[in-house]
């Protein structure tokens, strides 16, 4: 009786759509135990947590974010390429709001010494926060604009936004790059409450994710119109509502993702910030397991997915790899991570599980 | 000596999936040159036992023996290899490519390294040519109707293998009448030449017209393999499900009784109602308690007046009343708020999520119609499935299948579920018993009748002229996307026939 129960859970654990994300990340963590002394060793400063592990977890976070919003998309059978350079316009527009004087061809004096004042801010700081939102789910209403109503297919809509969205980005500063020194907006990246403060962040915006989708119908029309777009418009789902909503958060996540990366490197820098990003994100909902060809998806699988692709990076620098040569590795590991999701390993998985049931 | 009668010898087949016994000591003996139908219920083992013998699943026990010599089958395209192809129920091909690719893809003939188009397009005709069909082969396949692509995929069949056996699985469940015959002088000439072909179907007419011999299975055993010529009609039907008729001819009984429960106003009215291209203004009414059959030849406009008067598609003339209001809003979501169903034609395209479970499924109508955020609880999703999987006898192991496991006639069931339970008043069921067996398919026209006499209008569309005269109280007719009449009380089959054939009969 208890054997056929264990196995059962067995059975349930290896099924379950978080157990290879879990299962790669073990792996390059178990890498790590091998290879890098110390690698798990946290220590405390002034009552806050340090160390490999959360570095993982702190600069995994914009990622994750990303990864949130993607996985809506990607459910609904689509991609936004455009997250990266959404980050741009809204690191520029959160700079400019807390710092307009830097455009200003001359200053007064009395202004000029305000520039380097870590307490002073243009714009009150939620009044920051909030534009910058708005700005980022604007832009990702467009996008949802262009692929529901526009009928343009996602990678085609997203690209304009990628390709503009980091001119627009650099218009908005004047292609001044702004440096950030009001320290209560750097503490968004910066900052820590026992554990990084853009974690917590992340949790948020999980949450809000997680309650928008599965305590609402939300979720399952995003699965269904990824599925079968035409079954469900028999069965009186609007997709092109869904579309544009699920464009819009993945947009309002970029821009959360822009605020939390810009509040970290202190500055707007409209043309690297978030460079590449959105294939990280795409990889990590990938990782997470939910398909492109849309459907099926899990939000925590896909915050997995961020960690594993943190966890490469953080681990190839402790090993000592350059960075230069960390793009080549970075690609030899996420094959194998991608193999270990190919039939052949799951039916081993399967196989095994079953032996032991049996 | 055996081998010289059959080209295959299939000898105590055993299959078993997780939980199920798929096929159990199954013999299977196919001769040369003959036409052998396959027939039994969804879920009998008909597509294990093909695909056993294709080699796309390994068989657990048993032989296979491929003219003479015992063969294991590793891949369907060693199965290709040994002379054995198979043309599946849904064409596999490529609707954007020509018709000419289609055929010769992978084979194209060259020349200099490059691909010989003339050769090719010429090639192409000429094995169109001996399946009589001709065509512009430099078209994409996606322009020609369903049996135009049907034979297109036969071609590739038989071009790819210099076919020994051909296996059609249900290649008739999307053609209309002439185009089945089209189909069957095709087989009579491949049967002359030497190919015997394995001819899966549900439609017991198209066995006795074309079969030399029948395979029945059931419950993934063998029943028995019988002469076509010497095993009546009934007796087949008997053997296929393995119960008494005498329930099928109770349903004229029913219906009968059911006429009573007519209400005299009608509960949706269309006056000129049509759209460009689709149907020609056409006058209609659908009572409570009535069930109204739509006869006509495919692309006579059925599915087309269906999907008007459900909203998929916006009039551009006439009117839609709907309990007397004029109805201003065409959209399946304000349909479903008036009370309209549609279970429609494509199942797989347009009725199941596949990868949504049963429950998913079941209640998605349902919640579209509530909004995104008036969502029902995992509880009442779970008494709302279970509710419509008992009501209806689907088969699946739990609410939490997904879909795309279960079989046809199961999934038809689930899209009626769908719609059942948005507790609609007008219920317009398009080909609901399309690729299903005979038991479902007399399943699915008693709750029809049952549920015209709950009081719901029911419009009931189906290529099979017998199955709407049993289910419906009155008839209209669709011929070249026009009504052409209405028929009501007892009519008789030939009558019906004429008006869809018109005026050549």
């Amino acid at each position: 009786m208890s054997v056929s129960k264990s196995s059962l859970i067995l059975r349930r654990v290896t099924e379950s759509r978080l157990f290879f994300p879990f299962v790669a990340l073990a792996l390059i963590l178990l890498f790590d135990l091998v290879t890098v002394p110390g690698f798990f060793r946290i220590y405390t400063r002034e009552g806050n947590l340090y160390g490999n592990l959360i570095d993982i977890l702190r600069n995994g976070s914009t990622v994750s974010l990303l990864a949130i919003g993607m996985t809506l998309v990607i459910a609904t059978r689509g991609v936004d390429l455009s997250v990266g350079a959404v980050m741009a316009i809204a690191a520029s527009v959160a700079a400019l709001l807390m710092n307009p004087y830097v455009l200003a061809k001359e200053l007064p004096p009395h202004i000029m010494k305000f520039m380097t004042d870590p307490h002073f801010t243009y714009q009150p700081l939620w009044v920051v926060i909030l534009v910058t939102l708005i700005v980022a789910a604007i832009c990702g209403l467009w996008n949802g604009i262009l692929v529901a109503y526009g009928k343009i297919q996602p990678m085609i809509a997203t690209l304009i936004l990628m390709i503009a969205g980091r001119g627009i980005a650099q218009l908005i500063t004047n292609g001044v790059r702004i440096q950030i020194f009001y320290e209560p907006y750097a503490f968004i990246g910066q900052g820590w409450i026992v554990l990084p403060f853009s974690l917590y962040l992340v949790a948020i915006v999980f949450a809000v994710a997680w309650l928008l989708t599965r305590r609402t119908a939300i979720g399952m029309f995003i699965e269904s119109v990824g599925t079968n777009s035409r079954s469900s418009f028999y069965s009186g789902i609007d997709e092109k509502k869904i579309k544009l909503l699920a464009y819009t958060f993945c947009g309002l996540c970029a821009g959360i993702a822009g605020l939390v990366e810009s509040a970290n490197i202190k500055t707007s820098d409209a043309f690297n910030m978030g460079q590449t990003k959105e294939l990280d994100a795409i990889l990590a909902v990938v990782i997470g397991g939910t398909l492109m060809s849309g459907g099926r998806f899990s939000l925590l699988a896909s915050i997995v997915g961020a960690w594993v692709i943190q966890a490469i990076t953080t681990s190839m620098y402790a090993i000592g790899v350059p960075a230069f040569a960390l793009q080549a590795i970075k690609g030899v590991v996420v094959i194998l991570v991608i193999l270990l999701y190919s039939e052949q390993v799951r039916n081993l998985v399967q196989r095994l599980t079953v032996q032991k049931g049996a | 000596m055996m081998s010289d009668e059959y080209i295959i010898e299939m000898r105590g087949i055993d299959k078993a999936f997780p939980g199920v016994q798929a096929l159990s000591k199954v013999d299977f003996f196919l001769r040369r040159g003959e036409i052998h139908a396959l027939v039994g219920e969804n879920g009998a083992g008909k597509s294990t036992l093909i695909k056993v013998l294709t080699g796309v699943e390994k068989p657990d026990a048993g032989h296979i023996i491929l003219d003479g010599e015992e063969v294991r089958v590793r891949s369907p395209l060693h199965a290709q290899e040994l002379g054995i192809t198979t043309v599946y129920q849904e064409v596999n091909l490529c609707p954007n490519l020509t018709v000419a690719e289609n055929i010769l893809i992978g084979r194209e003939p060259k020349r200099l390294g490059s691909i010989n188009w003339k050769a090719m397009n010429a090639q192409a005709k000429e094995i169109l040519q001996r399946l009589d069909v001709n065509i512009d082969v430099t078209k994409p396949l996606g322009l020609y109707p369903v049996a135009i692509q049907q034979m297109t995929a036969i071609a590739r069949a038989l071009e790819v293998a210099s076919a020994r056996v051909l296996i059609l699985d249900e290649p008739t469940s999307s053609l209309d009448m002439h185009e089945t015959d089209q189909l069957f002088r095709v087989m009579r000439r491949l049967k002359s030449e030497g190919v015997a072909i394995i001819f899966i179907t549900h439609f017991i007419d198209q066995v006795y017209q074309i079969s030399d011999r029948i395979t029945v299975l059931r419950n993934g055993r063998l029943v028995g393999t019988f002469e076509t010529a010497s095993i009546p009609r009934l007796e087949l039907i008997a053997k296929m499900i393995g119960r008494s008729l005498t329930e099928l001819d109770e349903m004229s009984q029913i219906k009968l009784e059911s006429r009573k429960h007519i209400k005299g106003e009608a509960l949706m009215r269309a006056k000129g109602l049509g759209f460009t291209g689709g149907i020609e203004p056409f006058d209609l009414e659908l009572h409570a308690g009535e069930v109204l059959g739509l006869a006509g030849l495919l692309g006579s406009g059925r599915t087309e007046l269906a999907q008007l008067l459900f909203g998929i598609e916006k009039p551009d003339s006439g009117v839609l009343e709907m309990e007397g209001e004029e109805i201003t809003r065409f959209s399946p979501l304000a349909s479903i708020g008036r009370g309209v169903a549609l279970c429609p034609e494509d199942r797989k395209e347009a009725g199941i999520v596949d990868d949504l479970t049963v429950r998913e499924n079941i209640i998605l109508a349902l919640q579209a119609s509530r909004g995104w955020f008036k969502y029902l609880s995992k509880q009442q999703q779970y008494e709302i499935a279970d509710r419509y999987i008992k009501l209806l006898n689907i088969a699946t192991p739990s609410a939490d299948q997904p879909v795309k496991n279960l079989s046809g006639g199961n999934q038809q069931k689930v899209i009626l579920a769908r719609w059942l339970a948005t507790n609609p008043k007008v219920l317009i069921l398009d080909e609901p018993t399309r690729g299903i067996d005979v038991g479902a398919k007399a399943e699915i026209q008693r709750l029809v009748l049952s549920l015209a006499e709950e009081g719901k209008a029911c419009l009931f569309i189906s290529s099979e002229l017998e199955e709407v005269l049993r289910t419906s109280h009155r008839i209209a007719v669709l011929r070249d996307r026009k009504k052409v009449t209405e028929f009501s009380g007892e009519v008789d089959e030939h009558r019906i026939m004429q008006a869809i054939a018109g005026g050549e009969a």
